[in-house]
């Protein structure tokens, strides 16, 4: 499958699961800051893309998990940079450089984008079915 | 009044499907004012199930089999109607037939597939016939209190979702519950 396709199939997840129009879904919108995603609209969209691909993503393994609330991965509201070393080893998919200028906890979430999303069935995809 | 809107359990196939009916009675107070008269529009009375009700005996219905999945342990609870379509009224007299079937199930919460029917008795040639389809999403809340963009917000230990009407419902329906 190219990575055309993937995003193809992507958009039509999010349009479906967050209600927007698939022109405001491009490769660099943010789930939540752009395409208005809540927490709740994560599981609706592990779900689909789960239907979508005929993968299955694991509990933690798209979005992450504990790593926020870990006391030892955050300190005055900024996550550490052990923390950051965390997130990057759980969640290969996602580009951290601008994350990284500005580490606040509360901007974790923004930093899916639709293209997080597309490398992470990319690699999944892949790892199914080898090219 | 309890906020039980499915009568019975008719049939449950655990972490599979269950189906639930509802019998649509005048007894049901919310049905005189949804829509009672206006007489200064000229309008008569038109007791009919409102849309937002029957939505919640799917939720119900749904639920059910979704916290039945692993013996009520969880707190199920409504997270995202994610489609919803209902073609036709449902009046006293009728019975509406819910069927939940579990489409993605893990630890966080599950999503479910859901078909509506209305069975008019004064028509029981025709049978059930479908009037609707909703789709919903569950979340297992207390596996949804950490990670990115979700609440924190500390909930009672006791599962206060599935309390005694529901066991009732599921005794009387024939199925064993603790």
């Amino acid at each position: 499958m190219t990575r055309d396709e993937i995003f193809s199939k992507v958009r039509d997840v999010l349009v479906d699961a967050l209600a927007v129009d698939d022109d405001e879904v491009t490769p660099t919108a943010s789930l939540v800051g752009d395409l208005g995603a809540e927490s709740i609209d994560f599981l609706d969209i592990n779900f689909q893309l789960e239907r979508a691909f005929s993968v299955k993503i694991a509990q933690g393994e798209l979005f992450p998990e504990g790593v926020t609330q870990d006391p030892r991965f955050v300190k005055d509201g900024l996550v550490t940079a052990e923390g950051l070393s965390a997130l990057k080893a759980k969640l290969p998919h996602v580009d951290f450089s601008a994350f990284e200028k500005d580490p606040q906890v509360g901007k974790v979430a923004k930093i899916f984008t639709v293209d997080t999303l597309v490398n992470f069935v990319e690699k999944k995809v892949n790892a199914k079915q080898p090219a | 009044m309890r906020w039980m809107w499915i009568d019975r359990v008719v049939e449950l196939v655990p972490r599979q499907k269950m189906v639930a009916v509802k019998n649509v009675s005048l007894a049901e107070e919310h049905l005189h004012d949804h829509f009672a008269a206006d007489s200064a529009r000229g309008l008569t009375a038109l007791p009919v199930m409102p849309t937002s009700l029957i939505l919640e005996g799917m939720a119900q219905t749904a639920g059910i089999l979704v916290g039945h999945a692993e013996e009520f342990k969880e707190k199920v609870i409504l997270a995202k109607i994610t489609r919803a379509e209902i073609t036709r009224d449902a009046t006293p007299g009728t019975t509406l037939r819910y069927t939940a079937t579990i489409d993605r199930y893990d630890a966080l919460g599950a999503s479910t597939r859901g078909v509506v029917e209305l069975l008019d008795h004064a028509r029981p040639d025709r049978g059930f016939a479908p009037i609707g389809e909703i789709d919903l999403i569950f979340s297992h809340l207390d596996n949804n209190q950490g990670g990115a963009g979700r609440s924190g917000e500390a909930f009672p230990e006791h599962n206060f979702v599935f309390g005694h009407a529901f066991k009732t419902l599921l005794r009387c329906s024939g199925i064993p519950v603790q």
